[in-house]
């Protein structure tokens, strides 16, 4: 990292250090005069405060897995017993279990400024691509967390996922029993999503350090999405940025304390406060907030698509579900290649800027589908927006370069920022 | 952009009109005089905690359980050491095994929790004509509409169903009710308890203090959180003024 000459540090314990292992010196590289550019917006803060909120989830992780029991038995309880009975155990827990909402929040503002600002596209495909890998192993994590208190939405959120899997062709009943570790969700599974879920955060720990790593390759994009052209287009990122995000963050945490501390229940469901009951389905079973998009899609593909001719069903709708449902993600994969405009920013592409709003406008619609039961006229919005959010990945993405006059690009940086000033 | 913010916002106002559509059950409601413990400031009136307790003792007790809490919560709804030791002597707990491997039977004491009145579901079950009265422990945080769905279930009964809905044998007509049937007879009788304090016993008032333990007894750190709460929002915000001009100030080198 520090193959240039190496500067003294005045205090001689760090400098001491700095020689053997010279982690002062690529701190103040990466973070102290790391060249930013000078326009960022508020949006460039999430990022930052997506790893605060990742720290703040294994912190308050670990306390709670001190009280907290992986049994059938004995999960729920030990839940209440950390809201009643241990010291501050219910703010602990109430930290997490929305600091949960509060990350994908963070995470979901930050991938959408990626998509609005051009932030995926060359020279960041794989700075991008880990970020998709982190939203992965993110929701993997949220859904084996949320089965933990072992509630009535635990239990039958777990079941209707997991099985999604049965929906492999040929081998999907045995990968979901496999997955449970046994014939239904149960004591085994239980305990193993408990140990995934306290593995996976410190392989996003781990991928959020690769993902660091590539930007600080790239360096960031911006929101004129043209590269610096120089020192007069950036500033160094201690104090400018240091300051700027400790400020956005802290304005985080306060909407982040109004939840926890006045509205802990607003975004849980009200029927994982009733303990699992392998016997009693809930009468609407819907995932968290911040699976609902998927959950929707998950939920419009409702043919059986036969081989033409003969009753042979070649994709069921369950599996139909779970490819679009899986797919809407890969798509973020490979979105780098669907969007072949060599201009990066939405403020210079007219067309794109207002299918950036259509693509949210879906999302949205999708999030209040996904909690809704699956009747009409549900469905058939749900269906739509479906549509609407493969359009905008698979038609216009690459059409738009086609056919899109994009408005002129600054010279540099520097001279928009003057502009507006 | 702000056009297509305004299309979502139609979209998602517009929707929950069209849900009302599927509502089958009557919106809950609460007390004219609502629940003291709700808003950013609102705390449990102790008075009415005990009021509650009582009324939970005297006549949800029966069949309902309140596994998780210790007799020695009590103390939180004001009661001194003394009086919760008194009332934890009433129930009779088994303990064991015994220096002889015999189980037995002691008087509660306030680190035990409270006993359900049914040894299993399936005893409930056998008691309650088929039907499962729930624990109480959670019951307001587990329900839809929360205070106002119980308080409303309470005060719901003994009204006449429509007649299209034919209520079967053994059931009792109830609008809140999911399904509009339940298996629990009336609970709560004019007169059922007697107020030391002199508050009237009508079902409006004993729903209401009823409801408001119940409340207490689903989140008991509702008021110490909201006191957390505010010294945490207060400090945040003179943080994040100070985080302010310190922006302003290292960025005012720039411009």
């Amino acid at each position: 990292m520090a193959h240039g000459e190496r500067v003294d540090f005045k205090n001689p314990v760090i400098n001491w250090i700095d020689v053997r292992l010279p982690i002062f010196t690529m701190m103040q590289k990466e973070y102290g005069t790391f060249p930013t550019p000078k326009n960022f917006n508020y949006l460039w803060s999430f990022g930052g405060i997506a790893m605060f909120m990742l720290t703040a989830m294994i912190v308050t992780g670990v306390f709670l897995a001190m009280y907290y029991t992986p049994s059938t038995d004995h999960a729920f309880d030990s839940v209440e017993r950390i809201m009643r009975d241990v010291n501050w155990g219910w703010m602990i827990r109430y930290i997490h279990m929305n600091g949960a909402s509060m990350f994908f929040i963070a995470v979901y503002i930050h991938i959408f400024r990626g998509i609005y600002y051009g932030s995926y596209k060359n020279p960041r495909e794989l700075l991008w691509i880990l970020g998709v890998t982190i939203l992965l192993l993110m929701m993997a994590t949220a859904f084996m967390g949320y089965v933990l208190p072992w509630g009535q939405m635990s239990f039958w959120g777990a079941t209707v996922i997991t099985n999604l899997f049965s929906a492999i062709p040929l081998v999907g009943d045995k990968v979901v029993t496999w997955l449970w570790g046994g014939f239904s969700v149960d004591n085994a599974t239980l305990n193993r999503f408990f140990a995934l879920h306290y593995l996976l955060p410190f392989v996003i720990f781990a991928v959020v350090g690769l993902h660091v790593a590539a930007l600080h390759v790239s360096g960031s994009n911006n929101p004129t999405g043209i590269d610096p052209k120089g020192p007069q287009d950036t500033i160094p990122f201690n104090p400018y940025y240091t300051i700027k995000d400790a400020f956005a963050l802290t304005l985080f945490i306060i909407l982040y304390a109004l939840v926890v501390f006045y509205a802990p229940n607003m975004l849980g469901d009200p029927d994982n406060y009733i303990p699992a009951n392998p016997m009693v389905t809930p009468a609407h079973i819907v995932p968290e907030w911040y699976f609902l998009p998927f959950y929707a899609m998950l939920r419009s593909f409702v043919w059986d698509i036969h081989i033409p001719f003969t009753h042979i069903v070649l994709i069921s709708s369950k599996l139909g579900g779970v490819i679009l449902m899986f797919g809407s993600i890969a798509l973020l994969f490979v979105m780098p290649w669907l969007d072949r405009s060599p201009v990066r920013s939405a403020v210079f592409r007219p067309i794109y800027k207002k299918l950036f709003w259509v693509l949210v406008l879906a999302c949205v619609t999708l999030g209040y589908i996904g909690g809704k039961p699956p009747e009409q006229p549900y469905v058939l919005v749900g269906q739509i927006a479906t549509v609407v959010y493969f359009a905008f990945f698979l038609i216009a993405l690459p059409l738009l370069p086609k056919y899109e006059k994009t408005l002129p690009l600054p010279k540099s940086i520097s001279e928009s920022v003057l502009k507006k000033g | 952009m702000p056009r297509f913010l305004i299309c979502a916002l139609a979209l998602t106002l517009l929707m929950p009109v069209s849900a009302h559509a599927f509502e089958d059950t009557q919106t809950p409601h609460g007390p004219a005089s609502g629940w003291p413990q709700k808003g950013p400031f609102g705390t449990y009136d102790r008075a009415a905690l005990q009021r509650g307790f009582q009324v939970y003792k005297q006549v949800c007790s029966t069949c309902h359980g309140l596994r998780l809490l210790a007799y020695r919560d009590l103390t939180d709804l004001g009661f001194s050491e003394a009086e919760v030791k008194a009332i934890a002597a009433e129930a009779t707990v088994k303990d064991g095994p015994n220096d002889n491997g015999d189980m037995f039977n002691r008087p509660g004491r306030p680190s035990d929790f409270f006993v359900s009145p049914f040894p299993n579901d399936q005893a409930a079950r056998a008691a309650n004509g088929g039907a499962l009265p729930p624990d109480l422990s959670l019951i307001i945080k587990a329900r839809k509409g929360h205070e106002d769905y119980v308080y409303s279930l309470l005060t719901g009964f003994g009204q006449t169903p429509p007649a299209d809905e034919k209520i079967a044998k053994g059931m009792n007509y109830n609008p809140y009710f999911p399904g509009h049937q339940i298996a629990m007879p009336p609970p709560l009788t004019d007169g059922a308890v007697t107020f030391a304090d002199g508050t009237p016993s009508t079902v409006d008032e004993e729903a209401k203090n009823v409801v408001q333990f119940l409340a207490w007894a689903a989140e008991p750190k509702l008021e110490i959180r909201k006191q957390t709460g505010l010294k945490v929002v207060l400090f945040l915000v003179v943080f994040a003024g100070v985080m302010y001009s310190v922006k302003r100030r290292i960025w005012s080198k720039l411009h």
